[in-house]
Formats: C-alpha cells, sequence, structure tokens
C-alpha cells in the first residue's frame, strides 16, 4: 500500500507565492522581522519573467533583491507550483516528484503576468511565439544570430524584446506596435515625469535606434509551410509581406488571478482587489505585483515590499512606502491608457482560425455562443491543460465573454497529487 | 543561460543525437533540431509560445514521460525526447 | 413565444428535456422548451456520459435496457462532437465474492438477452493491463457505452428545433401547472401539457415532488490514449448508490473519445453547494488510485461538482402528476439520465399518445409516490 502522506508539510508564518520582483520583496521585507518566511516558484530559480538570464544579474535592482534574499532567512521553494487550496491555511503545490503542504499565517500572492495572446490566420505556425516567449527561448539558448525576427502586437515589452534580440545579432525588420502615435505621444510624455524610465528608454534607444518602427500596425497573418516564412502586417492602411524567420507577437500583459480567485479574493475588472497595505478582501491574504495592475518592476517592487511588511504587521513601515507606490502607479496608469487594444483587432481572425490552441476549435464554432461556459461545453474551447490561459483572455476580447469562476487544480496537477489527504493541523 | 561556452549536452531527440549548449531547455533543443514539440488535435505541427510554462504547446515526451512542458525542462545528457511520445 | 398555446411545453433543457422534446416533436405535436442556462446545462454538462444496464431491479433493467437500444440505435446519426463510444463496461471484481456477484449478473443478464462475458483474473488483465495486479476478474458488457452529454442534448434538440421546437433560454421559470408556465421575465407560455424535466430544480417547481439533491465529484486528466479501454466500475459502486444516507466513492474510470480519462465517482447526500469538497475528492481519487495506479502521475486537468437527481425509490419519476391534469413529470434519473433519456421521452410520450409502452410504466409513474405519502 502507497504511503501517500511521505511528501512534506511545512508551516510559515508569511508564504509567498512567485518568486518575481513582488515576491521577492515581499519575502525580503517580510523575513528582516524574524519568523519563518517561505517563497514559491515553479521556475528553478527567482527572478520571474523580467529577471532571467545573464544580462539580467547586471541589472542593479536585479543583483540587489537577488542578493538580499539569498542572504535572508527564507525557505525557497523552486521548481514547485501551487495547485490548490484543501482547506484555509494550507495550500497545496507540486514539484517534479513530490507534492507539499504549505500552512500559512499570512499568505502573499505576487503570481505576476502572462502575455495577452490574439489568434489571427497563421498564428500557430512554429516559430511564431509570444514576444517574452522568444525573449525566453534565447535566453534559453536558442540562436538568432543573422536571423530576421518581426516584432508586433503591443506594449513595452516589445521594446525591450526588439532590443535584447538585436544584441544577440538578430535583425529585425519592423516593430509593428498596434496603438497609435497620439497614444505613444502620450505616453513618451507622460515618461518624463517617470526620470527612471526614461533613463531605462534612453538606454535601449541604441538598440532601438536601427529598429524600424511602425505604430498604427499589427499582423494581418502569418504564413509558411512547416514553419514561418513571412508575415503580412497592415501599416498606415496597407497591407506589406514581410519574409523572416520568427514572428515575436504579443498584446501587452494578463495579471495571474487564479490562485486569488480560488482563495475567494475579490477580483475586478480582472485584477486582485487590494486596500491600502496590499491585503485582499480575504483576511491575512495580500497581493502585490501585476495581478493588482500591470504596472512593471518599480510597482511591483514597492508593492511587494508594502505587502511583506504589512503581512508581519509593520504598517508603519509599509506606510513609509505609500508615496513611492503612489509615483510607480502612475506609471500603471499610463501602460493602460497607451496600449488599449483597437478593435480592428477583432477582425483578425477568420473562420477558420484556431482560437483555443489545446482544442483546436476555430473561430466559427465559438462566435454563435453567449458565454464562456456554453462555448466551453459545446466546443471545448477552454477544456485544455492551459484552462483557458492562452484562449480566455483572447475570447474575453473577441466576444466579450467573462471567465467561469475557478475550480481546483488552478493549474494541471498530477492525479495523485490532487488526491492528497489533508490531515487537520 | 548562466554561462556560456562551459560545454554542450548531448540528448537524443526523436531518436537521433543532437547537442545544445550546457543551460539550454528542451524546448530549444526540440528547435535546434528543427523538431516540432507535438502534433496539435488537427494535426498541426507545435511548439512554443509563451516560453513560460502555460500555454501547453511545448509538451513533448521525456524519458518516456508524456506531457512534460519542455519550455521549463533544462537538456541533460542521454535524455530522451519524443514529439508527443 | 406568448401568443401560441402549444401542445407542450417543456422545463428543462438537459439530456431528457432535450430527449422529451425531440420524442414530441417527432409525433407531430408543436413544442416549446425553456431553460434558465443553455441546451445540456446542470447535471447533464457534470455527468459521467455512461450509457450502462444495470441491474438493481427488474424496473431499472427494463428501462436502462430499453434506452441502451435506443442509442445503440441512433448511433449512426450522431455528429462526432457527441463521442459516442461503444467502449464496453467491465464490472471489476477485487475478491471472490465480488466474482460471486459478477457471476449473478452474468446469469440474471443471460435470462435477458444482454451479451456479457465472465472474466477472469488474466483475461481481465489482458483486457485493461493497467488495473492493479490481483484482482479477482470481472464482468464485461460490451453493449455498454460512453458519449459527450452536453452535444448529444444539443443534437436532440436541434432535431426538435428542425420539426419546429421552440427553445427559450436565459430566463428561470418561476412557475408551472394548470397549462402555463411562467418565466422571471414576466412571460408566460402555454400549454396543454407542461413537463417538469428539471431534474435537481424539478421540486423547486413542483410541490411534492421528492427529489434529493446527490453531490458528485469528477476529475478528467490530459490525453492517455490507449491505457484505458472500457469503462471500468468496482461492484462496490452498486453499495455505493444503494446508500441513502451517508456519503460514499467508488473507483469508476472512463476512456474518452479524446483520450482522456474521467475518473470518479462520488455520492453525497445534503451537500447543498458546488464547491470542491477536498475530503470528498481525495477519498475518490485515493480509491481509483488503488485499482489504476498509474493513474497517480497523470495530469489531472479539472475537476468538477454536479447534483444528480435522486428520488427515494431509486427509480425516476415519467408520468403524469396527480392533482394536474396539464402536468407530467420526466425527472429524478439519479445517475442514469443519460441512460434512460431516450426510453423515458419514449414512454412518457407513449403514454400521452395512447401508444403501448414498450414496458411497463407503474414502476415509474409519479402518482406511485404520492400514493405513499396519502397512506402514510
Amino acid at each position: 500500500m502507497m504511503d501517500r502522506n511521505r511528501d512534506s508539510q511545512r508551516r510559515f508564518d508569511v508564504l509567498v507565492i512567485g518568486a518575481g520582483p513582488a515576491g521577492m520583496a515581499a519575502a525580503v521585507r517580510a523575513a528582516e522581522r524574524g519568523g519563518r518566511v517561505g517563497i514559491v516558484d515553479d521556475n528553478a530559480t527567482c527572478g520571474g519573467q523580467i529577471w532571467r538570464g545573464a544580462e539580467d544579474d547586471h541589472d542593479p535592482d536585479s543583483k540587489a533583491w537577488g542578493s538580499r534574499l539569498r542572504n535572508a532567512d527564507i525557505t525557497k521553494l523552486l521548481g514547485m507550483r501551487v495547485f490548490h487550496q484543501p482547506e484555509p491555511g494550507v495550500l497545496l503545490a507540486e514539484g517534479t516528484d513530490d507534492v507539499c503542504e504549505l500552512r500559512y499565517t499570512n499568505l502573499v500572492v505576487a503570481t505576476g503576468a502572462r502575455e495577452r495572446f490574439l489568434p489571427f490566420p497563421g498564428w500557430t505556425l512554429s516559430n511564431v511565439m509570444g514576444a517574452g516567449g522568444l525573449q525566453v527561448m534565447v535566453k534559453s539558448g536558442l540562436p538568432v544570430r543573422g536571423k530576421r525576427v518581426v516584432v508586433a502586437g503591443t506594449g513595452p515589452l516589445l521594446l525591450a524584446v526588439a532590443a535584447y534580440l538585436r544584441k544577440q545579432g538578430a535583425e529585425i525588420p519592423i516593430l509593428c506596435e498596434q496603438a497609435s502615435w497620439a497614444s505613444l505621444a502620450r505616453f513618451g510624455i507622460g515618461l518624463l515625469g517617470r526620470p527612471g524610465k526614461l533613463v531605462q528608454g534612453l538606454q535601449l534607444k541604441k538598440e532601438l535606434a536601427e529598429i524600424p518602427f511602425a505604430a498604427n500596425s499589427w499582423p494581418i497573418a502569418a504564413h509558411g509551410g512547416q514553419v514561418l516564412e513571412s508575415v503580412t502586417i497592415s501599416r498606415g492602411g496597407k497591407t506589406e509581406v514581410i519574409a523572416c524567420d520568427f514572428l515575436a507577437c504579443g498584446f501587452h500583459l494578463v495579471p495571474n488571478v487564479e490562485l486569488q480567485s480560488l482563495l475567494g479574493c475579490q477580483i475586478g475588472g480582472g485584477y486582485v482587489q487590494v486596500d491600502e497595505f496590499q491585503q485582499t478582501s480575504v483576511q491575512g491574504v495580500f497581493c502585490a505585483g501585476e495581478p493588482t495592475g500591470i504596472g512593471g518592476v518599480e510597482l511591483a517592487l514597492v508593492e511587494g515590499q508594502i505587502a511583506g511588511l504589512a503581512a508581519v504587521g509593520e504598517k508603519s513601515a509599509a506606510q513609509k512606502l505609500f508615496g513611492e507606490r503612489r509615483k510607480a502607479r502612475r506609471f500603471a496608469r499610463m501602460l493602460d491608457r497607451a496600449f488599449r487594444l483597437r478593435s480592428e483587432l477583432r477582425s483578425l481572425p477568420s473562420a477558420e482560425t484556431i482560437v483555443c490552441r489545446c482544442e483546436d476549435v476555430p473561430y466559427s464554432r465559438l462566435q454563435d455562443h453567449r458565454s464562456w461556459r456554453a462555448a466551453k461545453l459545446h466546443s471545448r474551447c477552454g477544456m485544455g491543460p492551459c484552462q483557458g490561459r492562452v484562449c480566455g483572455p483572447a475570447t474575453q476580447f473577441l466576444f466579450q465573454w467573462n471567465p467561469d469562476s475557478v475550480r481546483p487544480p488552478v493549474f494541471p496537477a498530477r492525479v495523485g497529487s490532487l488526491g492528497r489527504v489533508v490531515r487537520g493541523s | 543561460m548562466r554561462d556560456s561556452g562551459s560545454g554542450t549536452v548531448t540528448l537524443s531527440v526523436n531518436g537521433s543525437p543532437v547537442s545544445v549548449p550546457a543551460g539550454a531547455t528542451v524546448a530549444v533543443a526540440m528547435a535546434i533540431a528543427g523538431q516540432a514539440c507535438r502534433t496539435s488535435v488537427s494535426g498541426e505541427p507545435r511548439g512554443p509560445l509563451c516560453g513560460m510554462g502555460i500555454c501547453f504547446e511545448c509538451r513533448v515526451s521525456i524519458n518516456g514521460t508524456p506531457h512534460c512542458r519542455s519550455c521549463q525542462i533544462l537538456c541533460e545528457p542521454g535524455m530522451e525526447v519524443r514529439t508527443d511520445g | 413565444m406568448n401568443a401560441t398555446t402549444y401542445d407542450v411545453v417543456i422545463v428543462g433543457a438537459g439530456i431528457v428535456g432535450a430527449a422529451c422534446a425531440d420524442e414530441f416533436a417527432r409525433r407531430g405535436m408543436r413544442v416549446a422548451v425553456v431553460d434558465r442556462d443553455m441546451v445540456g446545462s446542470d447535471a447533464t454538462a457534470a455527468g459521467m456520459g455512461h450509457i450502462v444496464v444495470m441491474d438493481d431491479s427488474e424496473a431499472q433493467f427494463a428501462l436502462t435496457r430499453y434506452s441502451q437500444q435506443l442509442w445503440q440505435a441512433l448511433r449512426r446519426e450522431l455528429p462526432q462532437d457527441v463521442e459516442y463510444d461503444q467502449c464496453g463496461t467491465i464490472w471489476v471484481a477485487a475478491d471472490e465474492e465480488e466474482m460471486a456477484e459478477v457471476r449473478r449478473k452474468h446469469d440474471y443478464y443471460a435470462l435477458r438477452g444482454v451479451p456479457t462475458s465472465v472474466l477472469d483474473s488474466q483475461a481481465l488483465q489482458r483486457l485493461e493491463p493497467n488495473l492493479r495486479d490481483g484482482m479477482a476478474g470481472g464482468l464485461l458488457v460490451a453493449e455498454d457505452a460512453v458519449l459527450y452529454p452536453p452535444c448529444a442534448a444539443r443534437f436532440l434538440m436541434e432535431r426538435a428545433q428542425k420539426l419546429g421546437a421552440q427553445l427559450r433560454l436565459g430566463a428561470p421559470v418561476t412557475q408551472i401547472g394548470e397549462g402555463r408556465v411562467r418565466l422571471s421575465d414576466g412571460v408566460e407560455i402555454a400549454g396543454g401539457m407542461i413537463v417538469n424535466a428539471a431534474g435537481a430544480g424539478a421540486p423547486e417547481l413542483t410541490r411534492g415532488v421528492e427529489i434529493k439533491k446527490r453531490k458528485g465529484h469528477l476529475v478528467i486528466t490530459d490525453r492517455y490514449p490507449g491505457y484505458l479501454r472500457h469503462q471500468l466500475v468496482e461492484l462496490g459502486y452498486l453499495k455505493s448508490a444503494h446508500s441513502v444516507t451517508s456519503d460514499s466513492v467508488a473507483f469508476n474510470v472512463q476512456p474518452r473519445r479524446t483520450g482522456q480519462i474521467l475518473i470518479g465517482s462520488s455520492r453525497q447526500y445534503g451537500a447543498e453547494h458546488r464547491d470542491v469538497d477536498q475530503a470528498m475528492l481525495a477519498r475518490m481519487l485515493q480509491r481509483a488510485q488503488e485499482y489504476m495506479p498509474g493513474l497517480g502521475r497523470m495530469s489531472a486537468v479539472r475537476t468538477w461538482t454536479g447534483f444528480r437527481a435522486a428520488t427515494p425509490d431509486k427509480l425516476p419519476l415519467i408520468g403524469p402528476w396527480p392533482g394536474d391534469k396539464s402536468l407530467f413529470l420526466a425527472t429524478g434519473h439519479e445517475g442514469l439520465g443519460i441512460t434512460t433519456s431516450l426510453a423515458t421521452a419514449r414512454i412518457l410520450v407513449d403514454q400521452i399518445t395512447g401508444v403501448r409502452p414498450e414496458i411497463p410504466i407503474e414502476p415509474y409513474l409519479p402518482s406511485r409516490a404520492v400514493k405513499e405519502v396519502a397512506h402514510a
């Protein structure tokens, strides 16, 4: 008879979910006050999506927080993914070969964001990836020297990705930003109020100088046999075909709020609602970073600190950071306004364009349904392992469907892990 | 990639040996080998989209275990990776 | 919809309501169907979609067998997305006591013309190598099948609509009876006959209908084609389904056409909320792994719950509701709604149109329950 409870049980005063900037900051500040602090992330290293790879080790913020995390008395549970809350105060997390019961008094959920993908003809071809997606692949060893990469979509991530790829020797024939020049200009002007951001922008300027940049521009279709060969883009009302090896395409970011939703936290407009101390509607559950509003690294770092301090009762220390957060939040609001999706993007998919990639459900099978749930039950859209993380935001934009309520597992988990018997404390 | 230049890793992709820089992920190995990670429900060849383990397009079989998200798994010497599996 | 008086107004567009709509429409009647949600929601969306013969009682056998044969006759017309698959059921015996039950079932079915095979331990292993070692054997019921219920319900509803049936979705029904169905948005639909096919919601619409919610949990895995060939049920399932009061789990897995494995089953009384209950889920999955250890390493993609509509005597309510000449019931199917939907529709419409039903209808008449209340 299998000993199903041989896997570990751990107990924390503060448990942080997500080891990106917000999570790292929360864990570090919480640990300063003593007590048992733990941090969980499904990646093998800390840093989340934004601080990945050798060059980020030279980023001053990444270096500083990485060092503080290493030197603090914090239990790091890497390569573990939280998938369920079987009862209040307990989370279940799964690694490659084990499952862990994590008991906590206070929780900081810093689950970050993922790219938004929108369907268009040919988007399922090999070598069409997210912008962040291609960047991660290159950071993980994919050679792009001498390759042609079209970068498209929306958001500041495109600039960072284009600059990075250029440094790795890729040729960027064009960067297509769907926002209008007016939106971008307002964003640019807004950056004058944020000197740090501007410096960042100027640092990118060198790499970006030789990249043709088009606003009011978006991908119409990707073409190729087994792999991508060219992309048709819309630019200034005209279409152009551009030969390329890769298409790095993403439409800004979607907050990861599934776990918070499972925990019963109030979600408004797609974001986790928090008070001034980053506490959610659930007592003892805090949220920091992108899930409360897409705002980039600086906002994540200050929100993470406030959450970590508040989680250990250090309210006055947390209050000292409110001013910094206010400033960082202005950037977040600018981001939101500048990179809103234009309605033309709703017309990109043709009837045959696959919208749900896990189940290969085309646009034509979805358009007549009134709700996400009806579409799911009748077409299988959203029934695959991505649990709607890709097709959910896409169909929300295309059809204004609202997502379903969240059930466990919030991430696919082994049957054996899901069936873990949780003993009362 | 942490520290390039410190060597390569050789693994098997669909029966053929592939050498990749140390620290590369299995998804990168598939790309270098020119192999699709999986075949979709309607028969399309698929590879990584998100690069961060949420889209499930990069799933491969590793040493006989199906549904492994290759973008989050580092290559190890002697690994046997198969499309679909 | 307001102006017409329909021959029949059906409340509930689940598998039973859809089957009834299809049957009434085929006999030339003007049909309206109402549902607060969509076609194939609630228990139809949540259930395992099996088509099984059961021998709990003669009446249960008669209804399930009749209906199974109706599904078989229909199979060629079912579209792809209904995923009809005659994979068969194997009732798994873990020990000699359960093997005796296997032989009893075999004889019972043989007498009634249902082909089954007794499998010894080796034969079982050959058919389902992923069952753990040491099983005593099993009973293969080759004519059992599985399908995907929401699309089956949609198929039946669309057939009815092609013959003129009207469908109104989105507004909950507030009142039914005396030839009228009233919706929450104020609309009233008149019908010579009203059919309450509202499943676990039936008692809210017709006072006195004795139906209790019996909550179940399910888990579905990612795709593992070829791992499982037949629906597998432990013989303890019968004990679980029998129990009127306690919470129970039983090993029950099903191969889907997609290659996914559907894992059940659990039964709870008195649980009114839809949330996944970790204690029940864990019990159910532990039980499943006891029979098929390999399940433990499979990726579970989703879990969900649903409410079966359970009657005190475990037989559905099909026929006229005493006290209201216009009102009929087609509800209370517990875990056999998909299986018996087609036969339910047949015998209901037969009763109404004066056609002699293929099987005796007395065991399912709603008046049986009301009579008992009167005598109490």
